[in-house]
C-alpha cells in the first residue's frame, strides 16, 4: 500500500494541489463540521461470540453486526486460544462471508466429463435425491466401504458421523498424510501420545526454542505465535534451523541455514554432543526412558564434524547450540513442527526431535511439552453404528503402515484407480469431499485426476468453487462458519474449556449448514435415526444441558473455562507414558518388531544437480493454504506469491528482482509465471514459494492466475515407510524467465 | 495542582513484530477503510548478505507528531490537534488540497475516495471510551502499546524508560510519537 499512497501526488503535482487549495478555502464546506472525533460505527448493534474457521486452530471471536451485516470480527478475550487477539486471517472472516464468488446454489453435472465445469443449477431436493440415490446404489452393489470422505475443518464432524453410520471407515484428511502425520507417529512411538492440534507446547515458558524447518510467525497459529512472542519478550533464545532466513530466523540468536534434506544429521549430532558432554537430564532419562545405552552407541560416531559435511553447519556452531539447548533444560523446547512431510524419512526425523526433547526432559515440564486437559460433554445420544466399518482401504498393494493411526488420503486416492488395489479388487467408487481442495492438497496431480475420472460419484461440499469443485458431479454449497451451528468444541489445552460455534447472520444465497446437508442425506438413506435433532443448535444445547452447563451463558460468552488441572510436573502432574513399556522409548522395540530401524538412521537424500534448485514451500501469515487466496479483504495486504531465489544466483543468471519467472521441475512440468524475489534470505541451492496460489478454477474470479501453484510441481514423492505419508520436498526445479 | 495534558503515543516492539499484518487488517475493518487503502503498514528491513543477516519488522502509521507539519500546512484548519495530541482531519473542512500529504515526512496520508484526506486517528473514537486502538487490541504478539506519555505508569512511558528506542526521521523536526523499541 505504501507505494500507492503517493501515487496521486505524482498525478496532480504539488503545484496543482495548491491551486485546488484556493477553491477549497472558498468552498461550501468551510466552517462546517467542527472538530469532532469521527466514529466509523463498526461496533454495530450486536455482538455474537463464535469461533473462527479461517484455519483449523479454533480461536474464539466476537462478530459485530450492523443492519444484518457483519462489520468486523475481533478476538474473544474470554477464549483461551485467542485471548482477545487474532491472526490476520481471523480478522478477515468477512472477506469469506461476503466473497462474491461463493457457491450460491446446488449444482449438478448432467453431461460432459468431470472437470468440464458444465453444471446446471438445481434445487436442494434434486441435488440431495441424486446424491442419496447414488450412494444407496453403491452401498448395495459394492458395499459402503467403497465410499470415502475427505474432510478438513471442524464442520466435517457431521459428515464423518454420516459416513460411519453409512458403514465406511474411509474417512480421511490430507492434513495427516500430507502434513502432520509423521510428527504424530514419531511422538506417539516415543512418548505414547501425539502432539495434537493445537499443539500442546508450552512455548510461552520455554527459555530456548529450537525451530527446525518450522517458521512460526509465517505459519500463523494465533495462540502459538502469542506464546512465541511472550517467550521472546521474556528473553528466550531462539535457534532457527531453516535454509531460508524466515521471520523466526530474524528473531533468532542462532540461524542455522542448513542444507535442505540433512536435518537428521544435525539432530543426531546435537544428541551426540549432549550425551557426550553429559548435558542431558540424567535423572529424567533414568526414571522415565528406556534405550539410552542403545541411543548413546547409535550417536557415538555422529560427531559435529561428521554433521558439518552433511549439513554445512560449522562444528563449533553445532556444539554451541547443543550446549544452549541442553543448558535451558527442561524449559527447552525442540518444536515438533507442523508440516513435516519432507523427504520420506519424516517419522524418523520426528522421532529424533522427540528423542532430543526427551534428553532435555521437556515432556510434561514447564516450558516444554505439556499434557493437556479437556472438558467433558456427554456424547450425542444416537444409536450405535449398525456395522463396524471395514478397515480403511488406503493401503493398496498390500503395503500397510502399522503406525499410521489415521487414514491416508493419497492411499484412498490410489485405491480409487482400478488395478492398483489388493484385497477384493473392487476400487473405491465415490468421494465425498468436504472443504478440501484435493487438487492442491494431494501430490502427483495426474494420479489424482486419473482417480477422479474413475469414480462413479464425486460430491463436493464447499463454500467456494475451489478446483476440486469443478470436478464434482454434484456440488452442495455450504454456508460459512458465521452462518451456522457446528458441534461443541472441547479443545484439549493448557486449561480445559468448551467453545461453541453459533450463527451470527442467516445463510446467504441458497447455501446451507453442513449439519443440515448431512441430516438431509441421512434421511434419504434410511439413516435418519443417527440425526435425531431438528438442527445442530438443538443438538449442541442438548449436549451442554446434559453435561450440566449453563447454555445461556455459553451462548452469551461463546466459551466456558474449566478448573485448570496440572499439565506439567511443576504444577503437580505425575508423568506417565502410554507406550508398551510405559516409558519414553528412546529405542523403539515397536519399530524393531515391525522391521523398522528402532533408532533414527541418517539417510543421505538426493541433492539437486547444478542448475536445479530444491523446491521448498511454506506459508504466509495472511493465508491458509489456497483456501483464503480468493479472500479480497485479506488480499488487500498479500495477493500473490513470489519465487524466492538467492540474490547472487539470480544475478549470475541475469534475473532481476521482480521479473516474471516460471519454474520447471525434473519431470518437465512448467509452473505458471510468478514474480521473482531475488533475496539474500535463502541458500543458493533451493527456491521457496508460499503454497496455495496459482488457482485455475474459473469460479475463483479473484485468485485465478495469481502467483504460481507449487503443488503442480510436486510430481515426485518419497513415501515414509513408517507413517505412510508423502514427503514432497523432493522435487527439483530450474528457474526460467517467463 | 494542575493536571498535565495528555500526550498519546504508541510504541512498536521490533523484537516481537512478525509482520503478520493483523494490525493493518483490523484497522481496515474497524475504520471501514475503503478498498485499496490502509492506514497502517508493515516495513521489513533486512540487512546484510547471506548468511550474515539481520531483520527488523516495523508496524508504521501516522506519528501524531507533536509539531505536525501537516497541521501547519493545512490551509483550511481541517488537520488539527485533538485530544492527547492526536492529529485528526475534520472531514467537512477538508478541501482535498493535499498540502498535508506533501508536508508529511512519513507518507502517512491518503485521499479517501469519499473526498477528504484520511489517515490513522489513533482510534480516538475508541480511546475516548476507554478501549485501545484496534491495531493494539488485535496484535497477537503484543508488539504495540498505546498510552499517555505524560503518565509515567502508562505502558508507553514505561517502555521508553526501560528500553532502547528510535523514531523515524528525527531530523524532520516533527517530533513524532511513534516509537520503535529495539
Ligand atoms: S489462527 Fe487465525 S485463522 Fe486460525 S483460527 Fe485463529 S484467528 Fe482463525
Ligand atoms: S499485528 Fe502485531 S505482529 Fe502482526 S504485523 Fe501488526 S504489529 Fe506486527
Ligand atoms: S505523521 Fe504525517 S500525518 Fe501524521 S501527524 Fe506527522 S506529519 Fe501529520
Amino acid at each position: 500500500m505504501a507505494q500507492s499512497r503517493r501515487e496521486f501526488i505524482k498525478i496532480g503535482g504539488v503545484g496543482a494541489a495548491a491551486a485546488v487549495a484556493g477553491t477549497g478555502l472558498a468552498s461550501q464546506w468551510w466552517g462546517l463540521d467542527p472538530d469532532v472525533v469521527h466514529d466509523p460505527g463498526t461496533d454495530g448493534e450486536k455482538i455474537v461470540p463464535t469461533f473462527c474457521e479461517l484455519c483449523f486452530w479454533k480461536c474464539g471471536v466476537l462478530a459485530h453486526v450492523k443492519n444484518g451485516r457483519v462489520t468486523k470480527i475481533v478476538g474473544n478475550p474470554e477464549h483461551p486460544l485467542s485471548n482477545g487477539r487474532l491472526c490476520p486471517r481471523g480478522t478477515g472472516g468477512t472477506g469469506l462471508l461476503y466473497d462474491p464468488d461463493r457457491l450460491k446454489k446446488p449444482l449438478l453435472r448432467r453431461k460432459g466429463k468431470r472437470g468440464d465445469q458444465t453444471f446446471e443449477e438445481v434445487s436442494w431436493e434434486t441435488a440431495l435425491d441424486f446424491t442419496a440415490e447414488k450412494l444407496l446404489k453403491i452401498q448395495k452393489e459394492c458395499g459402503p466401504e467403497k465410499v470415502a470422505l475427505f474432510s478438513h475443518g471442524f464442520g466435517g464432524s457431521f459428515f464423518k458421523h454420516l459416513l460411519f453410520a453409512y458403514g465406511s471407515g474411509n474417512v480421511t484428511a490430507p492434513s495427516y498424510g500430507q502434513c502432520r502425520g509423521p510428527r504424530e507417529v514419531g511422538f506417539q512411538l516415543t512418548f505414547g501420545s501425539p502432539v495434537g492440534s493445537p499443539e500442546t507446547l508450552d512455548v510461552a515458558n520455554a527459555r530456548v526454542i529450537t525451530l527446525i524447518g518450522s517458521h512460526l510467525g509465517e505459519n500463523m497459529h494465533n495462540t502459538q505465535v502469542q506464546d512465541f512472542a511472550a517467550a521472546i519478550a521474556k528473553g528466550a533464545t531462539v535457534i532457527a534451523v531453516d535454509p531460508r532466513f524466515s521471520t523466526a530466523a530474524g528473531k533468532a540468536k542462532y540461524w542455522l541455514p542448513i542444507k535442505p534434506g540433512t536435518d537428521m544429521a544435525l539432530l543426531l549430532a546435537w544428541m551426540h554432543v549432549i550425551i557426550n558432554e553429559g548435558l542431558y537430564d540424567r535423572e529424567y532419562v533414568e526414571t522415565h526412558a528406556t534405550g539410552f545405552e542403545e541411543l548413546r552407541k547409535h550417536v557415538a560416531d555422529k560427531t559435529p564434524e561428521w554433521a558439518f559435511t552433511e549439513t554445512t553447519i560449522r562444528p563449533e556452531v553445532i556444539v554451541e547450540t547443543a550446549r544452549v539447548i541442553a543448558g535451558a533444560r527442561p524449559a527447552s523446547l525442540i518444536h515438533p513442527g507442523r508440516h513435516t512431510t519432507w523427504y520420506g524419512d519424516d517419522a524418523q526425523r520426528s522421532r529424533a526431535v522427540a528423542i532430543l526433547n526427551a534428553l532435555v526432559g521437556s515432556w510434561g515440564r514447564r516450558g516444554g511439552i505439556f499434557v493437556p486437559s479437556s472438558m467433558k460433554v456427554p456424547a450425542t445420544p444416537v444409536p450405535a453404528y449398525a456395522a463396524k466399518p471395514k478397515t480403511a482401504q488406503d493401503h493398496p498393494n498390500g503395503v500397510a503402515y502399522p503406525f499410521a493411526d489415521e487414514v491416508l488420503s493419497h492411499g484412498v486416492c490410489d485405491a480409487t484407480i482400478p488395478g492398483r488395489i489388493g484385497g477384493d479388487g473392487c476400487p473405491i467408487k465415490a468421494w465425498i469431499v468436504y472443504g478440501t481442495n484435493l487438487l492442491q492438497a494431494l501430490p502427483q496431480r495426474a494420479n489424482v485426476l486419473e482417480a477422479i475420472q474413475k469414480l462413479d460419484l464425486l460430491v463436493a461440499i464447499d463454500v467456494l468453487p475451489a478446483e476440486i469443485v469443478g470436478y464434482a458431479d454434484v456440488v452442495l454449497p455450504e454456508c460459512t462458519y458465521l452462518e451456522r451451528w457446528d458441534d461443541v468444541a472441547p479443545v484439549p489445552w493448557r486449561e480445559p474449556f468448551l467453545a461453541i460455534r453459533q450463527p451470527v447472520v442467516p445463510p446467504l444465497f441458497d447455501s446451507k449448514p453442513g449439519w443440515w446437508i448431512a441430516k438431509q442425506l441421512a434421511n434419504r438413506m434410511n439413516l435418519g435415526q443417527y440425526f435425531p435433532w431438528d438442527d445442530a443448535g438443538a443438538m449442541v444445547e442438548a449436549r451442554l444441558a446434559a453435561g450440566g452447563y449453563d447454555v445461556a451463558a455459553l451462548k452469551a460468552k461463546g466459551v466456558v473455562r474449566g478448573k485448570p488441572v496440572p499439565t506439567t510436573t511443576e504444577d503437580g502432574l505425575a508423568l506417565s507414558f502410554a507406550t508398551p513399556s510405559k516409558k519414553i522409548e528412546l529405542y523403539s522395540k515397536q519399530m524393531e518388531a515391525a522391521g523398522l530401524p528402532p533408532l533414527p538412521p541418517y539417510t543421505r537424500h538426493e541433492q539437486p544437480a547444478s542448475g536445479q534448485f530444491r523446491l521448498l514451500f511454506g506459508r504466509t501469515p495472511v493465508h491458509t493454504f489456497g483456501r483464503t487466496t480468493n479472500n479480497r479483504f485479506l488480499s488487500e495486504v498479500t495477493n500473490d506469491n513470489e519465487v524466492w531465489l538467492n540474490a547472487k544466483i539470480a544475478k549470475e543468471r541475469g534475473l532481476a528482482n521482480g521479473e516474471r519467472v516460471v519454474l520447471v521441475n525434473q519431470d518437465g512440468v512448467r509452473s505458471t509465471p510468478a514474480k521473482l524475489k531475488a533475496t539474500q534470505r535463502i541458500r543458493p541451492d533451493c527456491v521457496f514459494v508460499v503454497h496455495g496460489y496459482g488457482h485455475t478454477s474459473e469460479g475463483l474470479k479473484f485468485a485465478k492466475n495469481r502467483g504460481l501453484d507449487d503443488s503442480a510441481l510436486v510430481t515426485k514423492i518419497a513415501v515414509d515407510p513408517v507413517a505412510g505419508s508423502t514427503g514432497m520436498s523432493v522435487n527439483f526445479v530450474s528457474v526460467e524467465r517467463a | 495542582m494542575s493536571v498535565p495534558k495528555k500526550r498519546y503515543a504508541m510504541t512498536v516492539d521490533t523484537r516481537l513484530c512478525v509482520g503478520c499484518k493483523a494490525c493493518v487488517l483490523s484497522c481496515k475493518a474497524e475504520n471501514d477503510v475503503p478498498d485499496g487503502f490502509c492506514r497502517d503498514w508493515i516495513v521489513e528491513d533486512v540487512r546484510g548478505e547471506f548468511p550474515l543477516l539481520a531483520a527488523e519488522i516495523r508496524s508504521e502509521r501516522c506519528n501524531h507528531c507533536s509539531d505536525a507539519p501537516c497541521v501547519k500546512n493545512c490551509p483550511t484548519g481541517a488537520s488539527h490537534v485533538n485530544e492527547g495530541g492526536a492529529v485528526l482531519v475534520t472531514h467537512g473542512k477538508c478541501s482535498g488540497c493535499k498540502a498535508c500529504i506533501a508536508a508529511c515526512p512519513y507518507d502517512a496520508r491518503f485521499v479517501n475516495p469519499k473526498g477528504y484526506i484520511d489517515k490513522c486517528t489513533f482510534c480516538l473514537h475508541r480511546v475516548q471510551v476507554g478501549v485501545l486502538p484496534a491495531c493494539v487490541t488485535v496484535c497477537p504478539t503484543r508488539t504495540l502499546a498505546f498510552g499517555d506519555l505524560n503518565d509515567p505508569e502508562s505502558p508507553v512511558a514505561m517502555n521508553l524508560s526501560s528500553r532502547r528506542w528510535k523514531v523515524n526521521h528525527p531530523e524532520s523536526g516533527a517530533q513524532p510519537n511513534l516509537y520503535f523499541l529495539l
